[in-house]
């Protein structure tokens, strides 16, 4: 029932939301919780293994029932009643314990902020605005973040602090926050997670305008961190106290002073602590007929009993106390109904509670039954830090106990006196229905049996029943679990311990945590200079790494299997032309870039002649091949090292640990060059032509310009390197110019090789050309357990050095087995089939029954125009010494007959490299 | 055929996007210049004085300003030159004769970094929402630069001098300007009022 005056809602504005199907209407300042109790609605859904009606019972993110919903304005699963603000439109329904995922893309936005201060305030309650303001008033950069709409925290308004109405001293700590620089001061944000060193993440709902981002997660790292979250109420298990109708007591309490809702006419609470009689006076006096249960004694009870106000602890002025009226004696004046030593043992109604069920047989009627077993310090994030809880016996309460670094717990959540507080977990009866974990539908019953299975940890229990791993991750049960294990168990709580908090403190959308990189700005496309160019001809891209290369240009109606084809012919028998800009670049410098190269190639590197390039391998210090590329000798003390494109990186690092770590002493330095060059490969019979014309100071016949040299020259003013490199068997040079010129050079290149039909290729045809020679590919060929010599590669391995990186491993007696998978070529018999890559080849033409020995698989398969048949390349044991023999690739259910050949399938006398 | 060829600026097709940015805002591609990794010991800091201008920064993660450019301090060892008054290669070839023969090393990195230039009262806001560093003036004040990232791209990240306190050079690999640019522009979007999207 609405109050006709009270909370903090805005009743000259009406807002009309739909709830399981049914119009209501709320308020500004209104939760859908608030709204539906205040339109009598108890019952949100029904649990999710028992299907038992449910309501909400708590008014916050702790509630552990009131999932809903939201189908307008987007459809969002398994939000809390208790947390959505009301907004006009808004439709929402009940669930079984589950939601739906949305079904329509979400165009909402969302985004990441980083922030940096010397305090963090998390919570903005009166502990944490005191924090806050005394850390602005010292000069601080403070950040404060409350997860509520506004600053007060528990604060009903009724108190008064530094001789002021709570609420109106809240506003002026808030407005002189607003007023210092450098205080950033967040509501609607939950800090989610404390990690080392100060680092906060907090989740904000910002439901802004459109262009703004809906939600954003700050990460805030901070060199102080001041945990001011307050406290969890927890519930006493009965049976039966999962009703609609049974909620906290101090949720009833804030529906009333937050939202002027009055949750029930008819309200019996059932405590074993003092801070009730707060709340069934204050509903008392809102008008409801209360009947206090006090589990405790009558000689047990004092007549002032109040807890210390939640600010004491960091409180420096004495004017900042909070005064009210004992709660006792207001029960009295509001005519409570106080009883000493009852307690409830179960419930009727099966929508709603009817009556509580006293130990005596009393039937007691009311429409809300309201419960505390006392307040638990809200110490979370304190846990997520790695902060020690400790068990306070008196309060019944794990509290934050060894101090963590630069971390501050304040107020509530550093647990506050209960001196009268009776700890107690449950009251007796059918444990199968004395709920725990209302949310898992977890009762003692599921405890004891864990307990009867054996489980001593409070972890595993936590496991075994679920219990605390729901949406709320336990904020009610968690303790309450461990409670009634100990008493199971017949420990003391504080042996039994607590399970450990671990973030996110409330739910955070994957949709948050991914903020602004998802579509384009999922992972970042990394484009050469080239790029616009084989955009507007129409390349289609692959990609390699984070690199968009292009993969094949095809013509108005070519499948790619036509364009490949293609564009390998007219390489092969005219001129084609490459965008190898990818490739990594390091630039070697000093006395002793040789010596440095010489120890991580297998081959010989500083015997190469300025003007001069080589082709070289390297491997890892276990002796298989990591990369592979060519060497470039610039200069007596310079050399380019090219290697792969997905090794550029990797290959930086990895030489520059040998250099840091092992060799620290030599002479050299390293210097990514890889997106300084652009590399433009022109390839195929005709390319001394086209090269021959762009660069008319260079001589670029056979004999002055051998295979692997490279000259520098110059067009128009801007330096160009050609090398004569080949990775197709082709005549081919490669032409270097800083990326500024790249687009420049292109065209001019382009343009020389129109008369030829000159025709760009892209990354499909470079590896049907490098595969017809034989040319491995390191990650696709290679796996991480390929050697130099499997591949065909042992010239390339120095039996003159006296050391490099692998040497050592190149004896072991398993490098040296006959039987190890080498680099073959495979040709299926029919010349019709493309065998697919990953295949696994087989001995013989009838499977045998399984385990069928493998000899090894295809690890790359083209259609080869030259050859005019498809092929393959493959990794088999002892591959080399089959060559001729006939094994079978199983395709498609059929044993393909395919042929061992040498991995050289074009040109193996390599006619064609010079022309 | 055109007579002499033309660089491109990696950054060329943004620049109408980066004008329509709304007030308070500003972002722009600074212009191609020569720059070199330099690489030298203690010994040979002020041998290159000359060349450059001006004394190498040996306060880390911070940059001076050259007559003709600026020197950015990358390592204890190793710094990044800008200058406007040579080409790439005379620049390569001058300071490869004075730093190679005590040990060091040049290389011409004209083209492995492109600059932007990032200004205005929402500089900081915008940078909050994708760079992990505090930026705040008092602890990245101008002159201070350093190796970070802007959403998952690597960067150099320069405080400006003098001007102004809210400008920041950012210095990127052209391969991963245009992910840079789009990112930027779509943080940007938060700042621009509805009417002008």
């Amino acid at each position: 029932m609405r109050l006709p005056t009270g909370g903090r809602i805005d009743r000259s504005v009406t807002l009309h939301f739909t709830f399981d199907g049914v119009g209501y209407t709320g308020h500004p300042g209104d939760t859908l919780a608030s709204a539906l109790l205040a339109n009598g609605v108890h019952r949100i859904g029904t649990s999710v293994n028992l299907g038992r009606p449910r309501g909400v019972v708590a008014a916050w993110s702790d509630d552990p029932a009131g999932l809903v919903q939201v189908e307008e304005p987007f459809p969002e699963p398994m939000l809390l009643a208790t947390t959505i603000e009301l907004t006009d439109g808004l439709v929402a329904r009940g669930i079984p314990g589950r939601g739906r995922l949305a079904e329509v893309p979400d165009t909402a936005r969302y985004d990441r902020r980083h922030a940096h201060c010397d305090t963090v305030v998390v919570g903005a309650g009166p502990a944490g605005l005191l924090a806050a303001r005394e850390a602005a008033r010292r000069g601080e950069r403070v950040v404060l973040v409350d997860d509520r709409p506004d600053a007060g925290g528990a604060l009903r308004g009724t108190e008064e602090i530094e001789g002021r109405p709570a609420l109106d001293w809240a506003a002026g700590v808030v407005a002189e926050l607003a007023a210092t620089p450098d205080v950033l001061h967040l509501q609607r944000t939950t800090a989610f997670g404390l990690y080392d060193d100060g680092f906060v993440l907090a989740l904000e709902r910002r439901n802004g305008a459109r262009h703004q981002s809906r939600q954003r997660v700050h990460r805030i790292r901070a060199k102080h961190v001041v945990v001011a979250t307050g406290a969890h109420e927890r519930p006493i298990v009965f049976c039966d106290n999962d009703r609609p109708g049974i909620m906290l007591a101090g949720a009833a309490r804030e529906m009333l002073h937050r939202y002027g809702v009055l949750a029930g006419q008819r309200i019996v609470v059932f405590t074993s602590d003092d801070a009730a009689y707060d709340a069934a006076a204050d509903l008392a006096a809102a008008g409801a007929r209360v009947t206090l249960l006090d589990a405790r004694p009558a000689q047990a009870l004092h007549t002032d009993t109040r807890p210390p106000n939640p600010g004491a602890h960091l409180c420096a002025e004495p004017g900042a106390h909070l005064c009210a009226e004992p709660g006792a004696h207001l029960c009295a004046e509001h005519s409570v109904d106080v009883r000493p030593g009852a307690v409830v043992v179960g419930t009727e109604g099966v929508e709603h509670v009817t009556h509580a069920v006293l130990a005596d047989g009393e039937r007691l009627p009311c429409d809300l039954l309201l419960v505390s077993g006392g307040w638990n310090p809200t110490a979370h994030l304190f846990s997520h830090g790695r902060g020690p809880l400790r068990y306070d016996e008196a309060l019944g309460a794990f509290v934050p106990g060894e101090p963590l670094e630069n971390v501050t717990v304040v107020g509530a959540a550093a647990g506050e006196p209960a001196p009268n507080r009776l700890v107690l977990w449950r009251t007796p009866g059918d444990q199968t229905t004395q709920f725990v974990d209302i949310a898992r539908d977890a009762t003692v019953a599921d405890i004891a049996r864990s307990v009867g299975a054996g489980m001593r940890s409070v972890e595993h229990i936590k496991r075994y029943t679920t219990i605390g791993t729901a949406h709320d991750q336990g904020k009610t049960s968690g303790i309450v679990a461990v409670g009634v294990a100990a008493e199971l168990l017949g420990v003391p709580v504080a042996l039994l311990g607590t399970t450990t908090f671990r973030p996110p403190y409330t739910p955070v959308a994957f949709a948050a945590l991914a903020g602004r990189e998802r579509g384009r700005l999922f992972d970042p496309e990394r484009t050469t200079a080239l790029h616009p160019w084989h955009v507007e001809a129409g390349a289609v891209f692959e990609d390699v790494g984070q690199w968009k290369r292009p993969r094949y240009y095809p013509r108005p109606g070519e499948s790619m299997d036509d364009a490949v084809l293609r564009e390998c012919a007219a390489v092969r028998t005219g001129v084609g032309i490459l965008d190898g800009s990818t490739l990594g670049k390091i630039d070697v410098q000093g006395p002793d870039a040789g010596v440095l190269l010489d120890r991580l190639y297998t081959n010989m590197i500083s015997n190469l002649a300025v003007g001069r390039a080589r082709y070289g391998v390297m491997c890892g210090a276990d002796g298989m091949v990591i990369d592979d590329g060519t060497v470039l000798r610039i200069a007596d003390d310079r050399f380019l090292v090219v290697t792969t494109t997905g090794g550029a990186a990797t290959i930086l690092d990895w030489m520059e640990e040998w250099h840091q770590t092992e060799w620290p002493d030599l002479r050299v330095h390293l210097a990514s060059v890889t997106e300084q060059w652009a590399v433009i490969p022109v390839v195929g019979p005709r390319s001394r032509d086209v090269v021959g014309a762009v660069f008319p100071d260079l001589d670029a016949s056979a004999e002055a310009f051998p295979f692997m040299a490279w000259r520098d020259t110059v067009l128009d003013g801007v330096p160009v390197r050609v090398a004569r490199i080949s990775f197709s068997g082709e005549l081919a040079f490669e032409v270097n110019v800083s990326s500024w010129y790249a687009d420049a050079v292109w065209r001019r290149l382009l343009a020389a090789g129109e008369p030829h039909g000159i025709t760009p290729y892209g990354t499909e045809t470079m590896h049907v050309l490098r595969a017809e020679k034989g040319y491995p590919i390191i990650g696709q060929d290679t796996d991480g357990t390929v050697t130099p010599h499997d591949l065909g590669l042992g010239w390339a391995v120095s039996k003159k050095k006296p050391d490099f990186v692998g040497k050592r491993s190149f004896t072991r007696p398993s490098n040296l087995d006959p039987l190890r998978k080498q680099l073959v070529g495979l040709l299926p018999v029919d010349a019709a089939t493309k065998l697919p890559e990953g295949s696994q080849i087989v001995e013989d033409a009838v499977l045998p029954p399984p385990p069928v020995p493998m000899l090894g698989h295809v690890t790359s398969s083209y259609h080869s125009a030259e050859l005019g048949r498809p092929f393959a390349l493959a990794l088999m044991k002892a591959g080399r010494a089959r060559i001729g023999d006939v094994v079978h690739v199983p395709v498609d259910g059929t044993l393909v007959p395919v042929e061992v050949a040498g991995s050289v399938l074009v040109d193996p006398e390599g006619t064609r490299r010079d022309g | 055929m055109a007579d002499t060829l033309s660089p491109v600026h990696p950054l060329h097709a943004w620049r109408e996007a980066f004008a329509a940015l709304p007030d308070g805002l500003e972002i722009t591609a600074e212009p191609l210049v020569a720059a070199m990794d330099l690489r030298l010991g203690r010994a040979a800091v002020e041998a290159v004085t000359d060349v450059l201008g001006a004394a190498v920064p040996t306060v880390p993660n911070t940059w001076v300003a050259t007559p003709t450019g600026r020197i950015i301090w990358l390592g204890p060892d190793e710094w990044l030159v800008h200058s406007d008054a040579h080409t790439p290669t005379e620049l390569e070839s001058r300071l490869r004769g004075i730093v190679a023969p005590a040990g060091g090393a040049a290389v011409d990195v004209s083209a492995q970094r492109t600059g932007l230039r990032l200004a205005g009262p929402l500089v900081r806001e915008l940078l909050a929402l994708g760079c992990s560093l505090d930026l705040h003036p008092s602890v990245f004040p101008p002159g201070a630069c350093a190796q970070t990232t802007v959403g998952q791209v690597g960067v150099v990240l320069a405080a400006a001098r003098a001007d102004t306190d809210d400008a920041f050079h950012l210095l990127v690999r052209p391969s991963f300007a245009g992910h840079l640019a789009a990112w930027l522009l779509d943080a940007a979007i938060e700042f621009t009022p509805e009417e002008q999207q």
